[in-house]
């Protein structure tokens, strides 16, 4: 038998992160965002489900997961824990960024708030850090609108390098829009290009002379430049798990 | 990829890659946004400085507390009165199909008076309440309320040495105990996550609520006769609420200053902005996905019990029935505590789920002694008199079904939370100790006084 996935100390992470796909036609959606921002309500109008919702911040502890078919495509949605940032500072924040960087969504939708825009697109711009395939979705424009707040959608998508779409989740406006946009990036028919974070002169140095180092060191599927980023930041964590990830992934296939 | 994590980091990197992401934010939203200058305080401000200050907040909490449970009380007695009225009006129609077909007695009594009837007190006693004390939570929490509950209350748990949040994880245990239970993951202490988690039993599910309602209602109706009786009945209510969360500090306390030792954490409570709650939409999702549902685990569970009961009050060993033995058996502890052998045994029978508490002490009564017809109060109440029972039993059937341990649902979920035999077996024990000492103590208290 040799090494299995169960004598692996390790499992749990690619268990815990793993969503079983039945067939080529699915495709794994995540749902990432600031707290009350309107994930759950995206995700039950999405998948018809009735996930509990309610207006606070920190209501969804688990990842829920949900599905729906559009054209020749079933989507799993999965609905993470609502997080400012992906900083790993706390439970949700952890769960999120291993989501994303783990299970590998062939798409992120990041909801923000229209009416706090500033705040939520730190998210967004982490998020644009560990993947590509970044769909922006700007909620609440109702209320924005009542608070006389105008975005415009078209320049924020040029400025991020990444699609936007304005909803206003409670009414499903907007929601077929973002259908198709997620349809469209996950069959890469649209292929967002995020524009990379500059960081100060003394940063990048020192990123890019980590990168030259870890390049080769790096599994597939992960960006180097992220990684040497947790790096510079004293993120050890992130590079054990993926250490056991790699580990285990590799004994799953000997086996 | 050892050799890389010897590369010093330092937290002058961290603050400065935080520092570019929020800039780079700050510089995108500045180039799309159009937003009008801020005007300085705007409605949401205004009612938050009403319903979150150190003056009002707390009234206020209290006001809305009330009025929930007094449109409840008021709000379910007639449809409660109807459906028993209907349920048992078919009972009697099934007795006759019975009789007409020669049905032998022993059938008879198992699925009638056993399943059939513990079902339909289930039905007419828990729908109504359920039926309007949901949607109106539910309509609070779509409005926001619910964090600047637990921002008012996050000094007194501060105190208590735990974390202002488990405010909320207790709000869901209003709903579901074992609901509250999974809730207390948005804590990130541990320690502070497993006191939430010992005490979210002290906070009365809609499975004991429908008890306590009717029970303060037949405490009430024995005591005085006045227009005032909905509102008496949920002073009442809210006196047992209120104690409840009294004993969740006090038990909180206690256990931050012995096995579960340490300093409460501080946190950030985001309070959400007021949004208009989607009326419409909230009563029907909490009628549908949280009352029928609860009510449907509470009849799947009351039938069966409904047999058993009727089976042990019917079965004779000796002289006595199965019932009687045990209930004799018990009798001596449930006297000394303020209660009966019966409600013991019916709290024992009861922990699949607390919905079924106040039936079986029913149908106990009921097999025993003569066949009364029951769709008001007002004969509930007879049946308890004629079994001994004086306001002092009521109260501490009460108090005993806020305190006691939790149904079999929540200790599973507690098991599969905290991954420990050990915490499980603590979250059954403090509270049934807790309970026999409160209803110890308030027999012995009023014993004195009389």
């Amino acid at each position: 038998m040799g090494l299995t996935c169960s004598s692996c100390k390790k499992k749990s992470i690619v268990d815990l992160y793993h969503v079983e796909k039945t067939s080529s036609n699915q495709v794994i959606v995540a749902l990432a965002g600031n707290p009350n921002t309107g994930k759950s309500t995206i995700f039950n109008e999405l998948t018809g489900l009735k996930q509990h919702t309610g207006n606070w911040p920190g209501k969804t502890v688990t990842n829920a997961k949900g599905f729906y078919t559009r054209k020749d495509k079933e989507f799993i949605l999965v609905d993470l824990p609502g997080t400012y940032s992906l900083f790993a500072n706390s439970v949700e924040e952890e769960v999120a960024r291993d989501f994303i960087c783990f299970a590998k969504p062939d798409a992120t939708i990041v909801v923000v708030d229209a009416t706090c825009l500033e705040r939520n697109l730190n998210l967004a711009l982490q998020v644009m850090e560990i993947t590509d395939n970044v769909i922006l979705c700007v909620n609440l424009l109702d209320e924005a609108e009542k608070k006389h707040i105008q975005i415009d959608l078209k320049k924020l998508s040029n400025e991020l390098g990444i699609p936007v779409v304005g909803t206003v989740a409670r009414n499903r406006k907007g929601l077929e829009v973002l259908m198709d946009t997620v349809y469209n990036v996950c069959t890469k028919k649209i292929i967002p290009k995020p524009k990379p974070m500059i960081y100060p002169e003394a940063i990048e140095t020192e990123l890019q002379k980590i990168l030259s180092m870890i390049e080769p060191l790096v599994p597939s599927g992960f960006n180097p430049r992220w990684i040497a980023l947790r790096l510079l930041d004293g993120d050890t964590d992130i590079l054990d798990k993926i250490t056991h990830y790699t580990d285990c992934k590799g004994a799953c296939n000997h086996a | 990829m050892h050799e890389e994590n010897k590369i010093s980091s330092s937290d002058i990197f961290r603050d400065d890659i935080v520092t570019s992401i929020y800039n780079r934010a700050k510089e995108i939203s500045e180039a799309v946004v159009n937003a009008p200058k801020q005007k300085t305080l705007d409605w949401n401000n205004k009612l938050d400085d009403i319903l979150t200050s150190k003056w009002t907040g707390f009234p206020i909490m209290l006001l809305i507390l009330c009025f929930i449970f007094w449109l409840t009380i008021v709000g379910a007695n007639i449809p409660s009165a109807m459906l028993s009225r209907i349920l048992f009006w078919i009972e009697d129609k099934l007795t006759e199909i019975f009789i007409f077909f020669d049905a032998p007695s022993w059938l008879h009594g198992i699925l009638v008076l056993g399943m059939y009837r513990t079902g339909a007190w289930v039905v007419s006693v828990m729908l109504p309440p359920m039926a309007i004390f949901f949607p109106c939570f539910t309509l609070l929490e779509d409005f926001g309320y619910l964090p600047r509950v637990a921002f008012n209350l996050d000094r007194l748990f501060k105190k208590a040495g735990t974390h202002g949040k488990q405010a909320l994880t207790m709000a869901m245990g209003f709903g579901c105990n074992a609901a509250g239970v999974v809730a207390c993951r948005i804590i990130d202490s541990p320690r502070e996550r497993l006191i939430a988690t010992l005490t979210n039993n002290f906070v009365p599910c809609n499975g004991r609520f429908p008890t306590l309602i009717a029970l303060s209602m037949i405490l009430i109706g024995a005591t005085v006769h006045s227009p005032f009786v909905s509102f008496l009945t949920s002073g009442i209510v809210i006196l047992l609420v209120l104690s409840g969360i009294a004993v969740t500090f006090i038990v909180s306390y206690i256990l931050s200053k012995t096995i579960l030792k340490g300093t409460p954490s501080t946190f950030n409570l985001e309070l959400p902005p007021y949004r208009r709650p989607q009326i419409g939409k909230v009563i029907v999702r909490s009628i549908f996905d949280r009352t029928l549902f609860v009510l449907g685990r509470a009849v799947s569970v009351a039938l069966p019990a409904g047999a058993i009961t009727w089976l042990v009050a019917n079965i004779m060993i000796g002289d006595a029935s199965i019932l009687n033995h045990i209930s004799g058996f018990l009798d001596p502890f449930g006297i000394a505590i303020g209660l009966d052998g019966v409600i013991i045994l019916a709290f024992i029978l009861g922990l699949p789920a607390n919905e079924i508490v106040l039936p079986i002490i029913f149908m106990s009564y009921l097999s025993k002694g003569a066949m009364i017809e029951l769709d008001t109060i007002e004969e509930m109440r007879n049946v308890f008199i004629s079994n001994d029972w004086t306001w002092l039993t009521c109260l501490n059937v009460m108090l005993f079904s806020l305190f006691h341990f939790p149904c079999g649902t929540t200790l599973w979920t507690i098991r599969k939370e905290t991954q420990s035999l050990k915490w499980t077996v603590a979250s059954f024990i403090i509270p049934t100790i807790v309970a026999i000492i409160v209803c110890f103590s308030t027999t012995r208290i009023v014993y004195w006084f009389i």
